[in-house]
Parts: C-alpha cells; structure tokens; sequence
C-alpha cells in the first residue's frame, strides 16, 4: 500500500512566526531554506496580515508558490525548552535554489527529532557504553573518562600511531567549519594522529589531488556559469539526481535557451545561443533524458564510454583541439607550463580512441568541436567542464583528473565567465583544520590497518565503514572479532572497577582486539560493534557554517533543540580533549597533558568557529556569525576579501587573473598516458563475470540512509538495495521486478532488488551504493590507486536469484524517466 | 489524451521558458471560477464536500476525464483503468482519481496512456496511477493525493475525500 500521511491541513505560521537561515543539511549544492517556528499554543489565519507570508491562503496558491509548505516540511519540536511548530521550507530569495526543494532537502521537517510526533525518535540522546554486556545510557563525564583513559593507555603502549580515527571532513550536516576544526584541532593539534581516514573512503587524502597539483582548486567558479556557458561538458556525473537544484534551476534554463537575455548583458559582444551539453557516462541517467527533453535534441550529446576509458577520450579531446588549432595559444604561453610535453604524451588518435572507448569517431569529433570550436563570429567558446564520482572513483583517478584539467587549461576554461573546471561535489565543503603534513602521502590505508590487526582505538565521528567502504565483508568480519574481544573482556569485570577494567581491555586490545567509539546522531552499523556512543547535535540544532559547490559560504541558524544531552562534535571534541589532558595528568604525564592545555575551552559552536574560521581559513578574519548571519542564505562566496557598508565581500570566480596557485603562479599541464585498468585484477574480472556492477547514488536517498531508513516514504520504495537491470537479461536470469537477487564475485556477495531498466545496457548493472540493506561494498576488491583512492566503479559480478523483496509488491516498478515525448 | 487536452497543452507550454511557466502556474489557478464547495471549521480534520463527478458510462478505458475537486480550484483527474488496481473504486475496482497539481511545485501533471502515469513537465518528476499515485520519480516528498471515490447504483462517480495534503493549500478544503 502506498504511503499516504493523511494529512489534509497544516497549522499557519502566524505574522510574528521567527524566521530564521537555514542552509540544507545534505548535498553539495547547499539550497537556502528558512525555519519558520511559532509557539506551540499559537496560529495564524488564512488572511494576509494574519500570517507570515502576508498571503490569503484561502485561496488556492500557484506554482512555485513561496507561501506553500508540504506536511513533509512541518514538525513540532523543542526550542529553547519550549515546544514550537516548526516549518522548513525552501527560500525563494536563494540565489542557489529560487525556492525549489529537492526530495531530500524539502523532508528536512520530518526529519528532525520531535517526541510529539515521534519522528527521529532512534537519535541518541545520552552517551551509551558497554556495560553488563549491552550498551546502557551514561553520563559525558563517565563515557568520556572512559574514552580518554583507553585512549591514553593505548597511546602509552603504542605511541599515536594506536590511536585510529575515521572522520568526515565535509560540510554541512555532519560537518561543517566547527567540527572539523574542533576535530582536526583534537587529532592534527593536541595529537599528530596519522592513521586517519574520512567518511567515503579508506585514506586521508584528497580526491582531486591531479587537479590541485596542477594549481586549480576543484571548485572554481560560479553557479551563474552553468547558465552563461555555450556547452556544459559533463563527466560521470548525474546532476539531476545529485546535485538536483543546480542542474534544474541554473543548468536547464541555458539548455532552454530562457538565459540568452543574460548572456546578451553580462557577455556582450558575442555571438550567444541556447547551451548545449556533452555527457560522458556508461548509463543513460535521468539526467541525459532531461537534457534531451529540454533542449534541442541537437544540443545534447551523450557519450555512452565504455567503463573506466574515460582517460582516452579526455587525452584524444585535446589531440583533436590542438590538431584543430583551436587552443588557446596566448592564455597556454604566459599562464600555464607544460603544454608541448603533455600534448606530446597524451597524443592518442581518434580512431584508437573510439576503439577504446567504444565511442563513434564521429561523436568524439563532434565533442571537441562543442568543446573548443570557435564561435561563428571568431570568440573563443565558453565551456564549462564538470566531473564528479564517475571520474573521482572511477579508473586511474590521478590521471584521468589531470586529463580533464588539462582539456580545460588547453582551451582556457578556467577563470573566465560561463566556463570552469569543476568537481560538481557530494558533501558541502567545510574544511577547516591545522596542518595535515605529518598525513603524508599516499596516506595510510587505514581500513586494510584495521583488518591488520593493528591500533587499539578507533574514534568513529559520523563514519559507517560497514556501509561505505571497499572490501567491506572481510572488514565486518575483521572488524566484529577485534571489538568482541574487547566486548568480551570488559564483561569479565565489573564496570566499576575502572583500573581493572582498563587492564582488561589493554590486554584484550594486545592480543588483537580493538576499542571502539562511535561519535553520531544515530545508531550506526559500525555501531553495533563499538563500545561507546556518543551523540552528537546536528545542523540547525547547533549553529552551523559551510560552503557550498560554488564557495557559497553561508551560516545555518541553530533552530531547535538537540535531543536529550546531544552536543555538537566541536564541543565533544573539545570535551574529549580535555578530558585526555585530565587523564593524562592523573596519570602523571604532565608533558603529553600539556599538548591539550588551553586549546579546547570552547563554550559554544561559535566560539570553535572563531578559533578555527576566523582565525585559520583565507579570509577569515572578515568573518563571524552576525555577519553571516546579515548575508542570509546567499552568503559570500570564499574567498572573502573584505567587509564593507555591512557586507562581506567575497570572489565569485578563482583564477580570473590567470594566477594559479603554484609556486610561480602558473598552472601544471600533465603527462596522462593511458594505462589500462589500474587496479589489479579488474581486468581479468570483467573477463570472468557477466555484469558490469556500475553503482552510485539516486534522487530519494541521502548518503548511506541513516534519515531514510527511518523514513516510510523513502523506506517503500528502497527496501533492499535497488539494482537496474536490463530486461532481456533479467529474462535470461528468470527474473522479475522486484526480485530479491544475489550479487557476487572473486571478493564476496551482497543483494539486491532488481528494477526493471529499459535503457539499461545488456551486461551493465546500477546498483545503489552503500545502502544499509545490500552493501555493494561487498563485492569491491581492495585495490586503490597510488594515493589511496578507491575504484568504486569498475567491478564486475554475476547475479542469481534468491528470492522476491519483502514489500516490493506494493513498489511500483515504472521507468524512472520522464516521457518525453508526451 | 484527448480527454485532458488542457493539461496536455499546459505541460507542454511549461517547457517554452520561465516566462510561460509562471503564466501557466498563474492560469491554472486564475482561469477557473472558484468557491465550488466550501466547508465550516471543523475541530481536527477537514470536512470534504460530495462531488459527483461523472457516470461510469462517461469513461473509456485508459482516456483520463479532467475534474476539480474539492472545488473548481483544485483540477484533477478520473481514469477508468481496465483492471483493478489498490485504492480502485467501483464494480470492477479500477477508478481512480487523483490531483493534478504536482506537490512538489504545482505544475500540472500530464496523463501518459502508455504507461499510465501523472508525469511534470516541470521537473519530471512521475507518479503511477495504479499504485495510489505512488512517486515513481521526482522531487516531491509526498506521494500524489488521491480523491476517495464512491459510485452509486446508477453507476454516478463522486469524490468525498482526499488522502493528502493538495499542492498550494494549507487545508485541503479551503477556508474563506
């Protein structure tokens, strides 16, 4: 049966209703909200003056109405320690979004904790610890005592190097300014912690490091450029599901050509026509459809590559620009170095390249015309080039990064308006943290040291290895047996005793065990195996900063209130780091209980703001809450340069003066040979098994799920783990809609549901990735490239049936696109 | 398709640019008389007029009938489905009645025979009339609203009620 709420009316926000910023907890993208909340005991009417929006709502609204909330936008929640009906609903002044809301962003309402409603109703609330063999509610001074003596006396035994840490390092929700400098001041500060990993992948490293070698930072330009661009060439990315608001509300419109009177005023003096677009993906995504359904069938042009060859086609596109002489000769000469060495190297002819790729030559020629032809009236093209996890995890990460950067700097499409080269992103950005050197690089594998047996703690903030990792069934197995251990000895005396405690679960951590601490604002599946769980607020019940996509730097209010003694992680990891200073003291180690003096006596998330932000990012000493708090949710773009009548100033665009950030200031062409299949036994697995098992995300779920599992309306269509299958090998299989199968290979097994996909290539499966139920994970080889990226993306697997989904009868199995002919 | 010419014709104006999307959206909402129905205050949940909306003998199989409901300002559809679907009214289980105002952003949804889905021109999101207008694809963060049918003896439909909250409304039956 459908999920219905039956919900036919929503109480109105009365004129006086407070009004505060809200920037969405989830994707890149960072759409602007507002969090209308009112007294419990209070309403508005249906007349203008009698509500917030000064609208009659009695009568019926329009289309992208501004005074229109969903039930899914609607909670009751405590704030302040009052209770109050709360509306988050998207921001129609956002420059970002224009009032629309994405299937994630818009159900931010029911996703907040409330015990009115008993949505959310799993958050932890109190610290939890193993204690009489289960996890029972604690205080923070006892979970946190407990955390910082195991930590020290692993420390004592093994040095730093015992101590192991997972945490996210992005923005906004679960993340942000705040806590990944309250985090990083913990463990890069306090400690130089250097087996560390973040939360999609096994290193501490960055996923972009060809680009930054080549001195273009991955985020470069400006969301307007997507409407002011002539082509949009897009790389292994699918924005409609993952960056949802960008692509609808500034990349369809320069399809539509409804940007033209734009480009004619910002970009005068050129020859302007409606966008076009070039996509690089195995798959026929939503996105490709919507292209074509907006935009002269003409303008669009999908490139169905063969898995992983993405290199060879990024190398043959600038063989073809400079055998065309359409570079751009005067920008490559007085800002760049390297050119003839890379062109020379990276020479590969369209005709090897279409065999490889398994592209037309026509289609491939026709691309970099799109890319680099000059206009009719002579001006050089704007083309905006954007990549995301079909590139990052797909195939030699290194390379086939600096093959797209050098196809940008070839044609000067970076640092110009309606062009960029960008990473369209996952997370929003929100980086702040003391020097990361003693990392190195490539940095540590941190999941294989883990299945190594080594370290004796591991600090977990808002990581589930159990979803999101590679190789992930040999880790649970791994990774249970060492915490049992631990779980096993701490049972053998009574909690109170905490010296004998200690001895036991130093010695359990020596023979091979492991102890486990969990910082989140849910239960996680790694969780299941920790020892402590401490619960941490999220966005909006704690001031948060972040920047998005476009460097949009923006402040979300604190709206409500965390659930039970939750804190934010910045004070957490305040609270820890004291709490080991204290430990260390007791244990007459003044010189380590030094190393945390005086660093972490933040009170408040904006106190960790000001350390960290204000006094460490690149503009930051312009920046604090109340001025953010004035940009509202259009912020300022970072850098931020100045503050001026009230306003921070910030820079829409890097690289306009044609300065990288290199030492010399001019940007790094790169060698980018084709190598094949980088990781081992990719090859021979693809020659052994009938399936490409192609995953990423899709539009309904956030992340790993840990809202939408709890969330009926997402949990109905997604049960288990869906996987499109191509119809005529579903009939080869004996397989039907909804089908619960198995997914398995040389490295393991895991399951899935099957959904019927017409445009699906025969042979190539989408799965979705690291879903709670069906770990695609699983069936991930180790194998990473020099730096310690993963290659999600190219694996291979057969597929069998084991059964029919629970529930999938009530699913609806229609394709997903949008019929564009009708 | 015939049947609903003026959604069609609205989905497809949506596409020419963000000019005519907001005169389709305004035209949607300002082209109908209003104040069909209209409810007193009721003390928890909304008080749904009966509408009758049509006799069976009206429909053909899989050609949607354009209706309002709960009042001229809220458009919808009734289709005959040919087989019995969840949610499905009648002596063959198999009418349905849904809005066609998208939840997500308003737009008007657009019947597509072939597949027999509620589709938005808008932002493409899709909707499955033979599964109680359960989102198949899109943005909204509901499922569709589906008007509760009756058919009496003579075989004349009516609506008396909705299972979710109409796009653009802050109570299904307004109050003025």
């Amino acid at each position: 049966m459908t999920y219905k709420r039956g919900i036919d009316q929503l109480p109105i926000p009365p004129k006086d209703a407070r009004v505060q910023n809200v920037v969405c907890d989830f994707c890149i993208v960072g759409c602007g909200y507002k969090a209308i909340s009112w007294p419990i005991d209070r309403q508005g009417g249906a007349r203008p003056d009698q509500n917030v929006f000064g609208e009659d709502l009695a009568q019926q609204q329009g289309a992208e109405s501004a005074s229109w909330y969903s039930p899914s936008m609607y909670n009751v929640v405590s704030q302040n320690g009052k209770l109050v009906h709360l509306v988050i609903k998207p921001d129609k002044a956002c420059e970002v979004n224009g009032g629309l809301s994405s299937v994630r962003g818009g159900r931010m309402g029911e996703t907040r904790v409330s015990e009115q409603t008993g949505t959310m109703q799993a958050r932890l609330g109190h610290p939890m610890v193993w204690r009489y063999s289960q996890m029972m509610p604690t205080s923070w001074e006892d979970s946190l005592a407990l955390v910082a003596d195991v930590t020290r006396r692993v420390i004592e035994e093994m040095g730093e190097d015992g101590v192991i840490v997972s945490a996210f390092d992005h923005g906004g929700a679960a993340g942000g300014y705040e806590n990944t400098w309250g985090t990083g001041k913990l463990y890069f500060d306090a400690m130089k912690v250097k087996n560390i990993r973040i939360h999609n992948r096994p290193a501490y490293n960055s996923e972009v490091h060809a680009s930054r070698d080549m001195g273009v930072g991955e985020l470069n330009n400006c969301y307007e450029d997507a409407e002011l661009a002539d082509t949009i060439f897009v790389v292994g990315a699918n924005p409609l599901e993952n960056q949802t608001n960008y692509f609808l509300a500034h990349w369809v419109p320069n399809l539509r050509g409804d940007t033209l009177d734009k480009k004619r005023q910002l970009l005068a003096g050129e020859a302007h026509a409606a966008g076009r677009i070039i996509i690089v993906d195995p798959r026929r995504t939503v996105s490709v459809n919507a292209c074509e359904t907006v935009a002269d069938r003409n303008n669009v042009l999908h490139l169905a590559i063969n898995p992983g060859t993405d290199l060879v086609l990024l190398n043959a596109l600038l063989t073809e620009v400079v055998a065309r002489g359409w570079h751009a000769k005067d920008f490559i000469a007085q800002h760049t170095k390297g050119f003839d060495e890379a062109a020379t190297a990276n020479k590969v002819s369209i005709d090897d390249a279409a065999s490889i790729t398994g592209l037309p030559a026509a289609d491939i020629r026709k691309a970099a015309q799109w890319i680099a032809e000059p206009k009719a009236d002579g001006k050089r093209r704007r083309t905006m080039m954007a990549y995301e996890k079909g590139l990052i995890w797909g195939n030699d990460n290194y390379r086939t990064n600096a093959a797209m950067v050098n196809l940008a700097l070839a044609t000067h499409s970076i640092g110009r308006e309606g062009t960029g080269c960008v990473r369209l992103g996952g997370h929003q950005e929100g980086y702040v943290r003391p020097s990361d050197a003693h990392v190195g690089r490539p940095a540590a594998y941190v999941d294989q040291l883990l299945i190594g047996g080594q370290g004796g703690v591991h600090h977990i903030w808002a990581v589930d290895h159990f979803k999101s990792t590679l190789n992930a069934e040999e880790f649970r197995r791994v990774y249970r047996r060492r915490t049992n251990m631990v779980k096993e000895a701490m049972d053998s005396v009574p909690y109170g005793d905490r010296a004998a405690q200690l001895e036991q679960i130093v010695a359990a951590i020596k023979r091979g065990g492991l102890f486990s601490v969990v910082v989140d604002i849910l239960p996680t599946q790694i969780g299941e195996a920790a020892h402590v769980w401490l619960p941490a607020a999220t966005a909006g019940e704690m001031n948060l900063t972040s920047m998005n996509g476009e460097r949009r730097l923006r402040l979300t209010e604190r709206y409500m209130d965390p659930p039970g003694e939750a804190m934010p992680d910045a004070l957490i990891a305040a609270r820890l780091g004291n709490a080991m200073e204290e430990s260390f003291r007791r244990a007459g180690n003044e010189t380590y209980a030094a190393q945390f003096k005086g660093k972490f006596g933040w009170k408040t998330e904006e106190d960790a703001f000001m350390d960290g932000y204000n006094q460490n990012a690149e503009g930051g000493r312009f920046v604090t809450y109340e001025r953010l708090r004035a940009m509202g949710t259009n912020g300022v773009h970072e850098p931020v340069v100045g503050f001026e009548n009230g306003r921070l100033i910030g820079t829409k665009r890097l690289y306009t003066d044609g300065k990288f950030k290199t030492d010399d200031g001019r940007a790094k062409f790169m060698k980018t040979e084709w190598r094949g299949l980088e990781v081992a036994g990719r090859a021979q697995q693809k020659e052994k098994y009938a399936f490409l098992i192609n995953n990423g995300r899709n539009n309904l779920v956030w992340q790993n799920a840990f809202y939408d599992v709890h969330t009926p309306f997402v949990r109905e269509r997604m049960p288990i783990a869906p996987i499109e299958m191509n119809p005529g090998d579903m009939a080869k299989l004996g397989l039907a809609a909804g089908d619960l199968v198995e997914v398995y290979n040389d490295v393991g097994s895991t399951q899935a549901m099957v959904y019927p996909t017409p445009t699906a290539k025969p042979g190539q499966a989408f799965m979705l990735f690291i879903a709670p139920t069906g770990q695609v994970g699983n069936v991930i080889s180790k194998g990473t490239n020099e730096f310690m990226i993963p290659n999600y993306k190219n694996v291979w697997a057969n597929i069998r049936r084991i059964g029919h989904t629970p529930g999938a009868e009530g699913m609806s199995f229609k394709s997903i696109e949008y019929p564009k002919d009708l | 398709m015939k049947e609903c010419p003026k959604l069609v014709e609205l989905g497809r104006r949506q596409f020419l640019g963000r000019g005519a999307l907001a005169a389709a959206g305004a035209a949607a909402v300002t082209a109908v008389p209003s104040g069909a129905a209209r409810a007193a205050l009721p003390a928890a949940r909304v008080d749904y007029p009966t509408s009758r909306l049509a006799n069976i003998k009206d429909l053909k199989v899989n050609e949607p009938m354009p209706i309002h409901y709960p009042d001229m300002d809220s458009p919808g559809v009734l289709v005959k489905l040919g087989a019995r679907v969840p949610g499905g009214a009648g002596p063959d289980g198999d009418l349905v009645a849904y809005s066609t105002l998208c939840p997500h952003k308003g737009y008007p949804l657009a019947y597509d025979a072939k597949d027999r889905t509620l589709n938005c021109p808008g932002h493409f999101s899709r909707f499955d009339c033979e599964k109680e207008g359960q989102q198949v694809w899109g943005h909204a963060t509901q499922n569709l609203p589906m008007f509760r049918l009756t058919v009496d003896a003579k075989g004349d439909i009516s609506a008396v009620g909705a299972d979710e909250l109409i796009y653009g409304r802050t109570r299904n039956v307004l109050q003025g």
